[in-house]
């Protein structure tokens, strides 16, 4: 059972709670619901955050920035081609510190989703990502980037208009840049499309986001040549934020309520926030050259090898 | 007194490594592709068949067609760098597994027996008809040159060197893209490679990228397409994602010459489509142009 199905049945459960009115055998019910929730929504496999992560009613970018920033202005298009709305940017203010955000968002309705294409940006909305973060350079601002997407669309615009080319030039911009920049993964966190506004000084994700080389679907059908077996690929592809976290790729989780971010996304929204603001306080005290050094460092470390070093010996000739 | 032995000791030491390694690197070297007379193959572009003994002494070019066929990582810095000036770097690298992966290590193994690399990235120093500078290679042979931590991690260093020696380089790049048995780490090596561009760029080196048949993924989403001058081969397969992947997506078939070289140079991500036999010529001329005038 999979954790929409123990969802759906607290839910079931709840409603015919609530029909019952109230007395204490409904107090007893109610405790033993918790009880259940306690006990089966704790502990959940990868492919149960996979679920999670792509929930319908998890909420999405503008959500958290509706909370943590009221005073947000989206800015528009790429000033090249034009206005991608699966990337949404803008400035805003959150707890008083004005800061560039740019987020992938998700569609909550099918015709929200076919607007926002899935949240699969085509390069010109990593392009308008970077016209957007080179202004946080010039004027010091920094920045805040939300992730959220199945990964960079694949379809012939975006071939044509140069999606490698597009999220290339983000990553190597980005870690040029000497401005705090915070990454939150809030959702799918899926291959090139999420790294082009990943590389930051501190990369956080929610308990039960994915951040991964590709879908486990696609990772399925590549290994074994069958979409079905995602669970399983789900499980041996690491992608949880526990694992992420074990491998120091990401720098900190931040925790969930039990069974997932819409069970309480107030709650959410204000770890998020209170996250966030925890990070930039450490950020802020660094100088420009700080910043610039560590974050390059970070990213030079990436990667698992050895090595028996063969280069006092000047190489060899072939 | 003790000091001294040491030292000696030592030395003699490296040296002894020294001729274990270029022991190694000769039998490398034996390892030149060699084929009998009466071998033939079919060309993937017109489907005729070539003598591949032939094709080898025609730049592995189909004299049919003039379709360009993939190259080893050897053949290539044989065929593009003057001879007996490469010098390999960055050896000793060992590919692991992180993920605990089933058959990894395998098929690993099997690559490097077959492919006599250490990954599916080789680089080292050489001269272009007399100009010095830094070449890599990516070879397709060795699991569709998939970009991993090994292969990430030689790429940075081959910018480093170039950096250190303040030379210009130059990338062949092929690759299906990133490695998925290595998981979140092969996709953190498309940061860590551009990374290291950004700071080959601010010492304002040259960066040539060659792309070859394939690059797409990873690779092209990172250093490939990152060069100060973008080269590419005729006919070679350049793209983000791979075709299959996009006829799945839109349902429906794509057009001819879809995500090729010429497409690519059409529609302004490519500098200029090379042909392989104009390529050393050409190459060369680009770094005669930014000779610095020490």
């Amino acid at each position: 059972m999979d954790i929409l199905a123990k969802e759906r049945k607290v839910k079931e459960l709840e409603k015919q709670i609530s029909a019952l009115g109230e007395g204490e055998v409904v107090e007893k019910l109610k405790k033993e619901i918790a009880r259940y929730k306690e006990k089966e929504m704790t502990r959940l496999t990868a492919w149960d955050r996979v679920l999670l992560a792509r929930h319908g009613q998890r909420p999405t970018a503008l959500d958290f920035i509706q909370y943590m920033s009221p005073d947000f202005i989206e800015l528009h298009g790429d000033r090249l081609y034009r206005d991608d709305p699966s990337i949404i940017g803008g400035i805003g203010t959150i707890d008083g510190v004005v800061f560039t955000i740019i987020a992938q968002q998700k569609g909550k309705t099918l015709e929200e989703n076919l607007e926002r294409n899935f949240a699969m940006p085509h390069p010109e909305g990593y392009r308008k990502a970077l016209r957007l973060m080179k202004q946080a350079q010039k004027f010091g601002r920094p920045i805040l980037t939300l992730i959220d997407t199945p990964g960079a669309y694949p379809g012939i615009g975006a071939e044509e208009r140069g999606q490698g080319h597009a999220i290339a030039q983000n990553l190597l911009e980005m870690s040029e840049f000497n401005v705090p920049i915070i990454a939150v993964v809030i959702g799918e966190g899926g291959s090139g499309g999420a790294l082009a506004l990943g590389v930051a000084n501190k990369v956080m994700m929610l308990e039960n986001a994915i951040y991964s080389i590709l879908s486990p679907e696609g990772y399925a059908s590549i290994i074994w040549k069958d979409a079905n077996m995602a669970p399983k690929a789900a499980e041996v592809m690491k992608l949880t934020a526990y694992d992420l976290k074990e491998f120091s790729i990401i720098d900190r989780i931040i925790m969930e309520p039990l069974g997932g971010a819409h069970f309480d996304k107030l709650k959410t929204f204000q770890d998020t926030k209170n996250a966030i603001m925890e990070e930039f306080s450490k950020l802020r005290r660094l100088s420009p050259t700080e910043l610039h050094y560590l974050k390059n460092n970070k990213i030079r470390n990436y990667g698992f090898l050895q090595r028996f070093n063969y280069d006092n010996l000047g190489g060899i000739k072939r | 007194m003790t000091n001294i032995a040491n030292t000696l000791h030592k030395r003699k030491r490296i040296k002894n490594d020294l001729r274990i390694v270029q022991e190694q690197s000769s039998f490398i070297k034996a390892q030149k592709m060699d084929v009998p007379e009466g071998l033939y193959e079919k060309c993937p572009s017109c489907n005729r068949t070539v003598n591949m003994k032939k094709n080898i002494d025609n730049d592995y070019i189909c004299k049919h067609c003039g379709n360009h066929f993939r190259m080893r990582a050897i053949d290539r810095i044989r065929y593009i760098v003057d001879e007996d000036t490469f010098v390999e770097k960055g050896l000793g690298f060992i590919t692991l597994n992180p993920l605990f992966q089933d058959g990894y290590e395998e098929k690993i193994n099997k690559y490097k027996k077959t492919t006599n690399l250490d990954d599916a990235y080789i680089y080292g120093y050489g001269t272009i008809n007399g100009q010095q500078c830094v070449i890599g290679v990516m070879d397709s042979y060795f699991l569709m040159g998939s970009m991993g931590s090994v292969v990430g991690e030689k790429v940075t260093k081959s910018f480093e060197y170039a950096i250190y020696k303040k030379l210009p380089i130059i990338i062949f790049t092929a690759s299906g893209g990133a490695r998925m048995q290595e998981g979140i780490f092969s996709l953190m090596q498309m940061a860590k490679t551009s990374a290291a561009v950004a700071k080959l760029s601010r010492m304002g080196l040259l960066y040539i990228s060659v792309l070859t048949h394939p690059t797409t993924g990873g690779v092209t989403a990172s250093f490939a397409t990152l060069g100060d001058i973008i080269l590419a081969e005729p006919g070679a397969l350049i793209g983000f994602a791979g075709p299959r992947v996009i006829e799945q997506t839109i349902k429906q078939t794509l057009p001819e010459g879809f995500q090729t070289a010429e497409f690519m140079e059409e529609k302004g991500f490519v500098d200029k489509v090379v042909h392989r036999k104009d390529l050393k010529k050409t190459l060369a001329k680009l770094l005669m142009f930014h000779r610095r005038h020490a």
